[in-house]
C-alpha cells in the first residue's frame, strides 16, 4: 500500500549537532501511528520538518507521493496535511466558532472574498458548528477561545485541524497540558476521529499513546530505534532501557 | 467587530459621523476648509486602520503613500493638461498602488522593528526625492499653481471651500463603503486572524504574505487618494506630506481615536485637528505640547483610544453580539 507521507533518509543538522539522522518513516492510509522518545530525541524537528517550519539539511518527504520537501507551509496545508500545535496556537480573543470558521474558509477557498459579509457564509458557519458539536463544544462557539477552559482550548485546536480536511493529521501532545480529569474528553474524541485520516500523534503520556496508537515509532538521538506494534514495543527490551526504562528504574 | 460571527447591518450610531459633518457644513460655514481638511486625514487614518487596526502591520512610513498621491495630483495639474479631479485622483490612486505593491512585495517579508525602519525608509527616500527633483515637485518651495477642474465640470474649487467640503466628504464616505464591506468580508476576518496569530494562519494553509501585500496595495491606494484630494483642495503641494512627520500625525490620530475599530480613524483627526487648530491660535510655539498631553492620557487611561473610553461610558453605542469579542 502507497504511504500518504513518507520520508526518506530525512537529516537535520545545527552545525555538528545532528538532530534528525537519516530518518525513513512511512504513514499508511487511515494509520493511527505514535511517534514517542525521550526528551531530546528530536521528535519536535522532525515535526518541524514534516510541517515545513524547518527546512532539512538532506533527505526527502512526500505527501500522497508527491514530493514537499521545499513546499511552504500553507501549501502543505492545501494538500493535505493538517496539524494541531503542542501549545494552544488559536486566536485567543476571537470567539470559538471564527477559530474554526476561519481555517474552513481557506479550505473552501472563500477566504479572499471582501464584498460579501462574513457571517453571510451559512455554509462555513454551518460546517465550523457541526465540528463544534461532533466535539461536544457546540455550546460554546460564541464564547471567547481565552474564556473556555485549557481542555476546551485543545478541543479547539482539533476542530480547526479537522475543519481543513486533512489526509493527514499531525496531533503534537494534544493532551499536553491538560489535567488529568479532563484528558478524558481529549482522549474519547480522540478515539471518535474519522477513520480515513491518517494520524501521527506525538505524545508522552504513555497511556494515551498505548491505548490509542496501532503502531508506534520510537525515535532516540535523532535516529528511529525500532517502529512495531504497541505489544511489541512493550516488550521491547531496548525502548526499555532508553525510554520506559526511566519508569521501572 | 467584524468576523462570522458578526452581524454586519449599518447601526445607526454609524450614521451619525455623516449627519454631523452635513450639519457642520450648515452650522460652521466660516470651517470648511479646516472641514475638508479634517475628512481628508479621516480617509488617511481609514487606510492606516485597515493595516494596522485589522491586519496588524506597524508602519511609519504611510506617508510615502499620501505624498505619492499628493504629488502626482500636483504634478498633473501644474505641469500637464489633466485637470479634471477625478482622473488626478485615479492616477494617484494607481500610482500608490504601484508603489504600495512594490515597497510591499518586498519589506512584509520582515516583521516588527525592521518593517518599521524600512517603511521609514521609503518615506524619507521619496522626501528627498521630492526635495531634490525641483522641476517636477517645486523642492522646499513646494508646487503651486496646481489647476483642478469644477467638479463634474458644475462645482469650482472656490475660496469656501464648499465643493471641496462635499467632495472630500463624497469620496470619504466611498472609501468607508469600502473599507467597511472588507472588514466585515471573509477577507477581513481572516485579516483579524492574520493580526492575532499568523503562526495559527500559515496552519490554516493561508499564504499569509501574499495576504499582507494585498491589503497593504489596498490601504497605499486609499492614502495616495487622501493625498491627492489635500492638494486638490489647496491647490498646492509642500513637502510636509512625505517623511515621518505626516505618518506621525496620522499615526497619533488613529491611536488617540482608537485603533481597529473603524471609526477611531473618524474621531482621531477630529479630536487632533482641532485641538492643533485651537491651540497654534493661542500658542503658536507649543500647541505640540497639548497634543502630547492628550496621547499621554489616551495611552495611559484609554488603552482604546477615545473610543475605548465611550464605549465604556456609553454601553448603548456598543455593537451587541460581537462586543465582546472585540474586548481586548
Amino acid at each position: 500500500m502507497a504511504a500518504v507521507l513518507e520520508t526518506r533518509s530525512l537529516c537535520k543538522s545545527f552545525g555538528a549537532l545532528t538532530v534528525a539522522d537519516k530518518i525513513n518513516f512511512r504513514l499508511e492510509p487511515g494509520a493511527r501511528h505514535a511517534l514517542i522518545g525521550p526528551n531530546g530525541a528530536g521528535k519536535t524537528t522532525f515535526v518541524n520538518m514534516l510541517t515545513g517550519a524547518l527546512a532539512p539539511t538532506s533527505g526527502k518527504i512526500f505527501l500522497n507521493d508527491q514530493e514537499i520537501t521545499r513546499t511552504s507551509q500553507s501549501a502543505r496545508v492545501r494538500a493535505g496535511l493538517g496539524r494541531t500545535f503542542q501549545v494552544t496556537t488559536l486566536f485567543r480573543n476571537l470567539p470559538v466558532l471564527d477559530n474554526v470558521a476561519l481555517g474552513v474558509a481557506e479550505r473552501r477557498g472563500v477566504a479572499m472574498r471582501m464584498w460579501a459579509a462574513a457571517s453571510s457564509h451559512k455554509e462555513v458557519i454551518e460546517e465550523s458548528r457541526s465540528l463544534l458539536a461532533a466535539l461536544g463544544i457546540a455550546d460554546d462557539a460564541a464564547t471567547r477561545v481565552a474564556d473556555l477552559p485549557y481542555g476546551k482550548q485543545r478541543l479547539v485546536e482539533i476542530a480547526i485541524a479537522l475543519g481543513l480536511k486533512p489526509k493527514v493529521l499531525l496531533l503534537d501532545e494534544p493532551a499536553a497540558g491538560v489535567p488529568s480529569h479532563e484528558s478524558g474528553i481529549i482522549l474519547s474524541n480522540l478515539a471518535k476521529l474519522p477513520p480515513e485520516i491518517a494520524i501521527l500523534i506525538i505524545e508522552h503520556d504513555m497511556d494515551l499513546v498505548f491505548r490509542f496508537a496501532q503502531r508506534i515509532t520510537v525515535l532516540v538521538q535523532g535516529t528511529v530505534l525500532v517502529e512495531a506494534p504497541p505489544e511489541e514495543i512493550a516488550r521491547d527490551k531496548r525502548v526499555h532501557q532508553v525510554y520506559l526504562g526511566e519508569q521501572h528504574a | 467587530m467584524s468576523g462570522y460571527s458578526a452581524d454586519p447591518r449599518i447601526r445607526w450610531t454609524e450614521w451619525l459621523p455623516w449627519v454631523l459633518a452635513i450639519g457642520f457644513f450648515f452650522l460652521m460655514p466660516g470651517y470648511l476648509s479646516l472641514g475638508a481638511r479634517i475628512l481628508i486625514f479621516i480617509l488617511f487614518a481609514l487606510s492606516l486602520d485597515l493595516i494596522l487596526g485589522y491586519a496588524g502591520i506597524v508602519t511609519l512610513g504611510h506617508s510615502a503613500f499620501f505624498g505619492l498621491g499628493a504629488y502626482t495630483a500636483g504634478a498633473l495639474g501644474a505641469h500637464t493638461g489633466i485637470t479634471d479631479p477625478f482622473l488626478q485622483l485615479a492616477a494617484a490612486a494607481a500610482l500608490s498602488a504601484l508603489l504600495g505593491v512594490a515597497t510591499g512585495a518586498v519589506i512584509l517579508r520582515t516583521r516588527a522593528l525592521t518593517l518599521l525602519m524600512l517603511t521609514l525608509a521609503i518615506t524619507a527616500i521619496l522626501l528627498e526625492i521630492a526635495n531634490k527633483w525641483t522641476s517636477m515637485t517645486g523642492g522646499a518651495d513646494g508646487l503651486s499653481g496646481v489647476k483642478v477642474d469644477p467638479i463634474l465640470g458644475m462645482f469650482r474649487f472656490d475660496l469656501y471651500g464648499k465643493s471641496a467640503f462635499f467632495y472630500c466628504l463624497a469620496v470619504l464616505f466611498v472609501g468607508w463603503w469600502v473599507v467597511r464591506r472588507i472588514i466585515y468580508s471573509p477577507y477581513g476576518a481572516m485579516l483579524t486572524g492574520i493580526r492575532e496569530n499568523a503562526t495559527r494562519m500559515h496552519a490554516v494553509g493561508a499564504p499569509v504574505y501574499w495576504r499582507l501585500v494585498m491589503i497593504y496595495t489596498i490601504s497605499a491606494t486609499m492614502a495616495g487618494i487622501a493625498g491627492a484630494l489635500l492638494t486638490q483642495v489647496n491647490q498646492f503641494v509642500g513637502l510636509n506630506v512625505l517623511g515621518l512627520e505626516p505618518s506621525g500625525d496620522v499615526l497619533v490620530m488613529l491611536i488617540l481615536g482608537g485603533v481597529g475599530r473603524l471609526y477611531g480613524a473618524f474621531i482621531g483627526p477630529v479630536v487632533y485637528i482641532v485641538v492643533q487648530d485651537t491651540l497654534a491660535k493661542q500658542y503658536p510655539e507649543y500647541w505640540y505640547l497639548g497634543i502630547g498631553a492628550l496621547l499621554i492620557f489616551v495611552v495611559l487611561f484609554a488603552r482604546g483610544g477615545i473610543l475605548g473610553l465611550l464605549d465604556k461610558w456609553l454601553p448603548f453605542l456598543r455593537p451587541g453580539r460581537s462586543a465582546k469579542a472585540s474586548a481586548r
